[in-house]
């Protein structure tokens, strides 16, 4: 989707502010957020991208006026009230009205942990030869599906160069309209900076994307 | 925030979606134990040792496994004088956990999501940093589950350094490529 998330060439939003010694939270809440959102996810009701999906689902002013882990919350929020797992008046008196729904992986429990603080593998087996070779061109396509793509939008329709191969991975943009994995072929490719930026771009800029193969064409 | 994260823990508990001792133990393990210091071990090691090195930038999922645990699909990408690479997640915050740690608030920020694939120089002044005109500047968006590590350039003056004292420079922002590794003198 064209949303607020794909911010990759945006301008007005300020200068970089590191914060020097800076804490893993700043609060509470925003670990308790980060550990909820962790423990449902490993609980095999939604995957990664639609987690992510549902972050990029929040309103534009939402996402904007949001910390990081508020928007985090809002989604993990948003995510079990879709898939049932808690209900409106759960969250209105704070408490569990009813018993809970029976969860894919069973309860979050301790010898969890390793296993979700470990990154899993998007990997899978190849079902076709791979399209494009390291040093062809491709062109980013100008697509602009509504739902969760990770194309962003300021290399679409832009010309670069197939510099990497990374195996076939698990097409998030079919994951998330529920038609599974649907593995495709990953690419890094690297575009100048001038083809995305035009003549006044920063010289000897370089960008590049992983782009599955449904993303790009022949140039 | 504070009440209303709690009461959504307090219903995940009695629903017996989650044990409050793993949130706990999931949140101690990030505060604790997964950090930039994991990347830095793996930096030294590189650049101590050639052949860790070539392996790293070859499969640096395989490599870094050697040390520890890391998931996939991990990609080590080295700084020259003539190239310097930077990382960013435009569309989020995609970030190698397991070699860094949670991504500091600035990582996930607009100002450096937006900017630093137009204007990474500029992002670089930021953090006062200024390269050489004629360094390149090469500038990857983790636009899936390909996690960047940056591999920094070696300071002089550490000829003979043991890998522990090397890890001492390198810092977390050198290997996301919008810091440095510290000067010899800094750690001394």
């Amino acid at each position: 989707m064209d949303g607020i998330h794909d911010m990759g060439g945006m301008d007005g939003f300020g200068k970089v502010t590191p914060e020097p010694n800076e804490p893993v939270f700043h609060q509470r809440w925003e670990a308790l957020a980060m550990a909820m959102s962790r423990a449902m996810g490993a609980s095999g009701t939604w995957n990664i991208d639609m987690g992510r999906y549902g972050i990029e689902l929040l309103a534009p002013n939402v996402y904007l006026a949001s910390s990081y882990y508020k928007r985090w919350f809002l989604r993990l929020e948003d995510m079990l009230l879709q898939h049932k797992l808690i209900d409106a008046d759960d969250v209105a008196v704070g408490h569990a009205l009813r018993p809970g729904l029976p969860l894919k992986r069973g309860r979050f429990i301790e010898s969890d942990v390793d296993r979700v603080t470990t990154r899993g593998s998007f990997g899978r087996r190849e079902r076709a030869p791979a399209r494009f070779r390291p040093g062809d061109q491709v062109r980013a396509r100008n697509i602009h599906p509504k739902t969760h793509t990770r194309l962003p939008r300021y290399v679409r329709g832009h010309v670069g160069t197939v510099e990497r191969l990374h195996g076939c991975h698990v097409y998030p943009d079919s994951v998330v309209l529920g038609k599974g994995e649907d593995p495709q072929w990953l690419y890094t490719v690297c575009f100048e900076g001038r083809e995305l930026w035009g003549p006044n771009a920063e010289p000897g800029l370089t960008v590049s994307i992983d782009a599955f193969e449904p993303y790009l064409e022949p140039a | 925030m504070e009440l209303r994260v709690r009461a959504l823990q307090t219903i995940l508990v009695e629903k017996g979606y989650v044990e409050p001792a793993a949130l706990d133990r999931m949140i101690e393990a990030y505060e604790t134990k997964i950090g930039p210091h994991i990347g830095a071990r793996v930096i030294a090691k590189a650049w101590a040792d050639p052949a860790f090195k070539q392996s790293l930038l070859a499969d640096a999922t395989r490599a870094v496994g050697t040390l520890g645990r890391v998931g996939d699909h991990l990609v080590a990408v080295e700084n020259t004088p003539q190239i310097h690479n930077m990382v960013v997640c435009t569309l989020c915050s995609c970030y190698p956990w397991d070699v860094l740690g949670l991504p500091p608030v600035w990582y996930k920020s607009f100002p450096y999501r937006s900017r630093a694939v137009k204007d990474p120089r500029s992002v670089l002044a930021d953090f006062g940093v200024s390269l050489p005109a004629s360094t390149q500047i090469r500038v990857w968006d983790s636009t899936a589950e390909t996690r960047f590590l940056v591999v920094p350039m070696r300071p002089a003056d550490t000829d003979g350094w043991s890998e522990e004292k090397l890890a001492l420079l390198v810092t977390r922002d050198s290997m996301i490529g919008t810091g440095l590794p510290k000067k010899p003198t800094e750690v001394c």
